[in-house]
């Protein structure tokens, strides 16, 4: 199973973004579908590196991008504070534009780009696990 | 990512080019509040050779939006938005807050 672990900084969201890509791509995914899944990336690395790990400065972060059937399962694992994404709250998309929220984005494309999240903390492991089936 | 502002009359003409996600994303802003800090609040982002943005980049632009469409002195349009970036910022609701154009000309003429 592909793994590597990341330097938890925002300069390396390009190589978190390519590591789920190439295994996207072996995988068969469409090229749609790879942006999808390097966004949904990205927005979870994004608030791990954010909110999880604040004011932390030499920390990691590993993932793992496995094929399993016709579905990519990306894992994220992070030692920070617990940020659990199906807990934040929802952002309004109609609303008029002086009222819309700043945060809340990331996850909620997160939740809309792939089929299945889920979110585990057990001592101190934080597992995010994001799932998307092909087609 | 790599921008560049070219200044007419009547509105400025961002180009932003390459990637714009966490890491970059405040740069994205500075180049921004680097004209409405000017006075000008009338802006055109050509997206032409935009890769990818992330939400921090749309967070980047509403604030952009809200600033330059307070008290009614002006607004940000795209143009030449890529299908990809397109389609995230619909799934986010962004595409009615923002005017798109498919000619640069034509949004710069817009003003």
């Amino acid at each position: 199973m592909p793994k590597q672990t990341f330097p938890a900084k925002f300069e390396y969201l390009d190589e978190i973004r390519e590591f789920v890509a190439q295994v996207a791509k072996q995988g068969g995914f469409s090229d749609k579908d790879i942006y999808s899944l390097q966004l949904a990336s990205d927005e979870a690395a994004s608030n791990i590196i954010e909110h999880a790990y604040e004011g932390i400065t030499d920390a990691t972060l590993d993932i793992t991008c496995d094929m399993q059937a016709d579905a990519i399962v990306i894992t994220m694992r992070d030692q920070g504070a617990s940020f659990d994404p199906s807990k934040a709250k929802q952002p309004d998309l109609k609303a008029e534009l002086s009222e819309r929220q700043i945060g809340g984005l990331g996850v909620y494309l997160m939740r809309k780009l792939m089929d299945e999240l889920r979110y585990e903390s057990k001592g101190k492991n934080n597992t995010l696990t994001m799932i998307k089936r092909k087609g | 990512m790599e921008i560049t502002n070219q200044e007419f009359k009547h509105c400025d003409l961002l180009n932003v080019k390459g990637r714009v996600d966490s890491a970059t994303a405040p740069e994205f802003s500075k180049a921004l509040e680097k004209i409405t800090e000017d006075g000008k609040y009338k802006i055109v982002i050509d997206m032409g050779e935009l890769e990818y943005m992330s939400s921090a980049g749309f967070r980047a632009l509403l604030a952009a939006q809200r600033n330059c469409k307070r008290y009614n002195r002006g607004e940000v349009v795209l143009v030449k938005v890529p299908e990809r970036i397109r389609e995230a910022l619909e799934l986010a609701g962004f595409t009615e807050l923002f005017k798109t154009f498919d000619d640069p000309i034509e949004a710069v003429g817009n003003f």
